[in-house]
């Protein structure tokens, strides 16, 4: 499995978020030019897994997040984890919609 | 041998029940089924209370300012803290505290004072890296990374895989070849601190256990001084294995909580629901369902405990180790299996703990040994000279 989401950005609107599934997994959320400002996950009390999630960053998008990509993924937790870390690997910081939430303990991660 | 908990255990038993049952599981109903922590101000703040109780760090030794608690007793207390969701892998979230890398102890006063007594106090953290891409099993054979002396030191060049923590953590021990041609006799441990030039963590390895992952490393001419030995040049195999074997009856133990509560409730399940104008209890197929985890239990229990008791008493116990964990992995395996039968569709739901056991639990099997490993252990001991 490819450590970084490479699957391309969806537009964040209403009729794009509705044929998202219901399933576990991760999302991205990014800006127009591409570059992600939130990463979040669809866990297990998570009403309408990925698309309850998505739909709730739709109404209040974080830093102006206008497109959105998600995996469905049973290991959300970690995968949460890798992406954010993978984040700070690249960028120096967790993405700005991530900044002043509740995070967990980030390890240092620099894949080769 | 008398495995009746003294009158002192059962109190504290009771104690740490009491805990689990009024402080643990009622935050477990706002976390995400697979946290693996708790919110930091709830986390200091039980912290504080099993410090109040004097049970913090139950693993570390008196004279290292830990309560001094025998194997038996820490066996029940794994037995109680496991009781809840993340309790397989995270018992209470970790505020009884952990012993940190037991391999310390052993160390120098200069490494104790670096690494041990900062790992204690909670400022620093520490990994063990053993295994390899070649195998986890068979150390002494499969450990593949090398390290090289120089004038003024060691380099080592190499990796790791399913390394818990090392992401997050300040140093680690690192088993390495110093000697190619000893086998087993040409292992050495090295202090490995994590932010010296040529450490990675190159990726996070997911499992089955998705509340936490495990890492690859990897060494790429890291260079070390002379004094980050630990113990003596090729005797790191002895380091490792007297951690395999003493380690395996606690891991045994903690098999145990989630599989009893699970037992629990499947018991209380059976007498509220009804099928076909009848409760599941008064079916037989259920019956004999809830016979077998009470048979499994005990039998697991009993084998643990008397592990811990030769443990305790000073004597040999590697078969006693290697049987408790293979007859505990297995049995609280079959347990979780059965209660979630019984719970029928509810039971496969992130709604009950029981998948989260399910998944965790399957790993126990492989984790800190295989079991065949553990039935190769005790075959060498059944048979001795007799095994070419």
């Amino acid at each position: 499995m490819a450590i970084r989401m490479t699957k391309p950005w969806t537009p964040l609107a209403p009729e794009t978020v509705k044929k998202l599934s219901g399933q576990l997994g991760v999302y991205q959320l990014a800006d127009s030019k591409g570059d992600v400002v939130f990463v979040g996950f669809a866990g297990g009390r998570s009403l309408f897994g990925l698309r309850g999630e998505v739909e709730k960053a739709m109404k209040d998008p974080p830093s102006a997040a206008t497109q959105f990509r998600v995996e469905v993924n049973q290991q959300y937790t970690t995968r949460y984890q890798e992406l954010l870390m993978l984040h700070v690997h690249d960028h120096g910081d967790v993405p700005a919609g991530n900044v002043g939430k509740p995070l967990p303990k980030l390890g240092r991660l620099s894949p080769a | 041998m008398n495995l009746e908990p003294t009158e002192e255990q059962k109190a504290i038993v009771a104690q740490v029940r009491r805990f689990v049952r009024e402080e643990i599981v009622p935050l477990e109903d706002k976390l995400d089924p697979d946290a693996s922590e708790l919110a930091p101000e709830d986390h200091a703040r039980l912290v504080a209370k099993v410090k109040g109780m004097g049970l913090y760090g139950l693993d570390i030794p008196a004279e290292f300012g830990g309560p001094g608690i025998d194997m038996t007793t820490r066996v029940l207390l794994a037995i109680e803290m496991g009781q809840h969701r993340a309790g397989l892998y995270v018992p209470c979230y970790g505020v009884f505290g952990a012993a940190g890398l037991a391999q310390l102890y052993e160390a120098t006063e200069e490494q104790k004072e670096k690494y041990l007594r900062p790992m204690l106090r909670g400022e620093k953290k520490g990994f063990f890296g053993l295994t390899e891409p070649s195998g986890g099993s068979d150390p002494a054979r499969a450990i593949k990374t090398r390290a090289v002396k120089t004038n003024d030191g060691w380099v080592i060049n190499g990796s790791k895989v399913f390394i818990s923590g090392a992401d997050k953590a300040d140093f680690g021990l690192v088993f390495a070849r110093t000697d190619p041609e000893k086998g087993r006799g040409g292992v050495t441990c090295f202090i490995v601190e994590t932010s010296w030039p040529g450490f990675h963590v190159r990726r996070i390895v997911h499992t089955l256990r998705s509340s936490h992952y495990a890492t690859e490393l990897q060494f790429d001419n890291l260079k070390v001084p002379d004094t980050a030995i630990l113990g003596e040049l090729n005797k790191g195999f002895a380091i490792a294995n007297e951690r395999l074997s003493r380690q395996r009856i606690p891991y045994a133990a903690q098999c145990l909580g989630p599989a009893y509560k699970a037992h629990e409730l499947a018991l209380d399940y059976a007498k509220q629901r009804e099928t076909f104008g009848a409760l599941l209890a008064t079916r037989q197929a259920i019956q004999w369902m809830l016979v077998d985890n009470e048979l499994d239990l005990r039998q697991a229990t009993w084998m643990t405990l008397a592990a811990a008791s030769k443990c305790d008493q000073g004597v040999p116990f590697r078969m006693e180790a290697g049987l408790a964990k293979l007859v505990a992995s297995e049995a609280a395996g079959r347990v979780v299996d059965r209660s979630m039968q019984i719970f029928g569709g509810y039971g496969m739901t992130k709604d009950f703990p029981f998948e989260r056991w399910y998944r965790e639990l399957r790993i126990r099997r492989v984790g800190e040994g295989p079991n065949e490993v553990q039935r190769h252990v005790v075959a060498r001991d059944l048979l001795g000279a007799g095994l070419k």
